[in-house]
């Protein structure tokens, strides 16, 4: 095996290029999957069948298909209907549908966790509906919730890669560029290979940190 | 779509159920020694189990796969066919999450049961074999059947390196056809029934083994 580090000193600059990339699509795939989860969660709750079944299905079908295909249908699906996104924002949305199939769950789970005392107490003081979701249960849900959404987040972190598929310039897309242009494959590979273990272990601990604050 | 096309779709399952099925074995077979070695006495043992998982688990499924299909060549000489390409990054990729699985089942047996087992004179492999894992495995399959979804869903990845699966078959009939909506719409049908079938074939294997311990 030889290692050149002069190939790794070349990627760099591309490197921090990608790294951007990933980082603004990961921050940006987190708002949506953490909005659209929520929004997911207080539907599944609603008492008519006609809004649980469809959003029940639908969210089942996104969670237990690739989401690789899934941004390939997006990619080429949406110019056809009429929608022309930039392939970035293409692979924001499809990240962010993805992974709220899996916030909802989350949610859901945290928002069952709230004690049933807390809603006889809502209904008690005659709080309007709005309310005791803004005031009583939701901020107590999402104070549990906090460790699982950082959990997906570091999930989402590592499917990034995928949208070098459909040609977004994220690190493993600017190794592939790289690799291309030098016909070195082993440097820029492994340099992203261990960015994504020290961005993943960073998280990890930031989560931890994050939880016991909640939890006191 | 014409017949010529349908067959193109159905050798694309057949890849992606072959390299599911492939990977899920190696996956499997890694869970197992690793989360294993992870309860082990030796900290040595458990330290290497741990650096295995952190890895694993800390890179992306993707990078690991132009890992093994790019830098492993040149730098050991290896250059594997795709299917065993896919089965290698995909099983070890895999086998790492299933890892943590399989040490959160162990540990979940009730203390008392490996101290009978001690009291009993069992050496460490009888106690493992016969005591902790029948009642271990059954608590592990509802995430083990998590997990091979997932790995459904992970099959996927090889086709950005051009193997012939189910996705990149998906592809080819889109470039024929120029319509997307249809092909992609089926593609996505398919995998959602493989991975229906999945959770049903474990439901059932679990239910079977709780019969089996009871």
């Amino acid at each position: 095996m030889n290692w050149d580090w002069n190939a790794v000193r070349d990627f760099m600059p591309l490197f921090w290029d990608g790294l951007l990339v990933t980082l603004q699509a990961l921050v940006l795939g987190s708002l949506i999957s953490f909005t659209l989860g929520l929004v997911w969660a207080l539907l599944m709750r609603t008492p008519t069948r006609w809004v649980q079944w469809p959003v029940g299905i639908v969210t089942e079908f996104v969670r237990d298909t690739p989401l690789l295909v899934q941004l390939f249908f997006l990619f080429y699906v949406l110019p056809e209907w009429g929608l022309t996104l930039s392939a970035m924002a293409t692979g924001v949305v499809a990240i962010g549908l993805h992974y709220s199939t899996y916030t909802m769950q989350v949610y859901r789970a945290g928002i069952e966790a709230v004690p049933v005392g807390q809603w006889e107490a809502a209904t008690a003081l005659n709080l309007p509906k709005a309310r005791t979701w803004r005031a009583v249960i939701l901020p107590q849900a999402v104070r549990r919730v906090v460790p699982a959404l950082g959990n997906y987040v570091i999930s989402m972190l590592k499917d990034t890669p995928m949208l070098m598929a459909i040609t977004v310039l994220e690190m493993l897309g600017r190794a592939r560029l790289f690799s291309q242009e030098h016909f070195q494959f082993t440097e820029p590979l492994t340099v992203i290979g261990v960015a994504f273990i020290v961005i993943s272990y960073l998280a990890s601990v930031l989560m931890r940190t994050l939880e016991r604050r909640l939890v006191r | 779509m014409t017949s010529g096309l349908w067959e193109l779709v159905l050798r694309g399952i057949w890849a992606t159920v072959q390299l599911l099925v492939f990977s899920a074995l190696l996956g499997a077979a890694v869970s197992f020694v690793v989360g294993i070695a992870r309860t082990h006495r030796l900290w040595i043992v458990r330290f290497l189990a741990g650096f295995y998982t952190e890895v694993f688990r800390g890179t992306s499924a993707l990078v690991m796969i132009f890992w093994v299909f790019f830098v492993l060549p040149p730098a050991f000489g290896w250059q594997l066919v795709p299917m065993w390409a896919g089965t290698l990054a995909l099983g070890l990729t895999y086998g790492a999450y299933g890892a943590e699985i399989v040490r959160g089942g162990l540990q979940a047996v009730d203390p008392a049961q490996r101290e009978g087992g001690i009291a009993l004179g069992f050496t460490p492999g009888q106690r493992m074999r016969k005591i902790l894992l029948p009642q271990a495995v059954p608590e592990m399959i509802p995430p083990f059947s998590n997990l091979l979804v997932e790995l459904l869903k992970g099959t996927a990845l090889v086709s950005v390196m051009g193997m012939g699966d189910l996705a990149f078959s998906g592809n080819l009939v889109r470039l024929a056809l120029q319509e997307s909506a249809e092909i992609y719409t089926y593609v996505l049908l398919i995998y959602f029934v493989i991975a229906f079938l999945l959770t049903r074939v474990m439901r059932g294997l679990e239910n079977h083994l709780k019969a089996g311990v009871r």
